[in-house]
């Protein structure tokens, strides 16, 4: 048994932990209430493991929408995790088959928990860093069960509970915010967001912004670099 | 049957996302400049427009579609500055919205 990392990989997700289990526990009972079971839960918790993407599943079930747009979405939704994986590329490289777990499990919060470079002497990294994604992601199957579960037992009124997604995003936003050393990228964010959303007014603003927010920052690539070296 | 091939296109997609980086960038032995910088770089952007998103359907007409998503970011946001803490900052932000929505703006 790797006790060290085991121990010291838990001890470092606990705020995960945390928030796992009540976003979790709102994805189980949202998919719940929209009449799915415990099994669909369990399933899409441990083969999709992406936050805002299952929330924005539970728009797609029970509807007639195509297989094409749902992956287009995906993709677009998703995209911003394409950015994750570059810091990691020798790592998993070396962790063979458990380096394609560390892909398939790079979440928004596993990502920033594996780039703290602060683990005590004699811990096996790869180690360490795979029993991190294995316990964010137990923490997220565990929640969404026991969500759908309680929904089944306890119904109580959900509305607005959806909105831990959005709290999410505002603090890791916020945690990104305050420890960056431009915050050009942060405006360039909000404005292309708040532009694209003006012009194509629904869900589809989501690529058209990445895409001005990745050619705007290549655009000022120059002078972001500059100004974060001072 | 349809959402086992909705659930299947999400799970592969979202799979692709995450293994692009290592199936375009994996052989090489360095790693871009520009590649370098966007990975810095985006993330803090990607996650403005993705609260944007989750903010996609308010309609500035209808106070009630706004009102209490704005006061609920903005305890998430007094909450976090304060404490720095992540479980703290969600669960009251989440909690005042749906009271707001719950019992104040029926």
């Amino acid at each position: 048994m790797k006790t060290k990392e085991l121990a010291y990989a838990f001890q470092k997700t606990i705020p995960v932990l945390l928030g796992y289990i009540v976003l979790g526990m709102a994805f189980g009972i949202l998919l719940n209430e929209a009449g799915y079971g415990v099994l669909w839960a369990f399933a899409i918790s441990t083969l999709v493991y992406a936050g805002s993407m299952q929330f924005a599943l539970l728009s797609f079930i029970g509807t007639p929408i195509s297989l094409l747009s749902t992956g287009i979405m995906t993709l677009s939704i998703n995209s911003r995790h394409i950015f994750y994986g570059l810091s990691f590329i020798e790592v998993f490289k070396k962790m063979k088959i458990k380096g394609i777990y560390m892909i398939f499990s790079l979440t928004d919060e596993t990502y920033p928990l594996l780039c703290m470079d602060d683990y005590p002497e004699g811990v096996n990294k790869e180690q360490y860093m795979f029993y991190i994604a294995l316990f964010n992601h137990l923490y997220w199957i565990t929640g969404s069960v026991i969500g759908n579960l309680v929904g089944n037992i306890v119904p109580f009124d959900t509305t607005g509970m959806d909105f831990a997604m959005t709290a999410l995003f505002v603090v890791i936003f916020l945690e990104q915010y305050l420890s960056a050393k431009s915050k050009l990228p942060a405006y360039i964010g909000i404005s292309s967001g708040i532009v694209c959303l003006l012009i194509f007014k629904t869900d589809s603003f989501l690529l058209p912004a990445l895409i001005q927010t990745v050619l705007i920052l290549l655009s000022c690539k120059q002078y972001i670099s500059e100004r974060s070296e001072q | 049957m349809h959402d086992i091939l909705i659930v299947s296109v999400v799970a592969l997609c979202t799979f692709i996302t995450r293994a692009a980086p290592f199936v375009f960038f994996g052989s090489n032995k360095e790693i871009s400049p520009t590649i370098k910088y966007l990975g810095t770089y985006l993330p803090n952007a990607v996650m403005a427009i993705l609260i944007i998103y989750c903010l996609k359907s308010v309609n500035l007409t209808i106070p009630a579609t706004f009102i209490p998503q704005f006061i609920s970011i903005v305890v998430v946001v007094i909450l976090h500055l304060w404490k720095r803490n992540t479980l703290l900052s969600i669960l009251g932000g989440t909690l005042c919205h749906m009271v707001l929505l719950q019992f104040i703006f029926i």
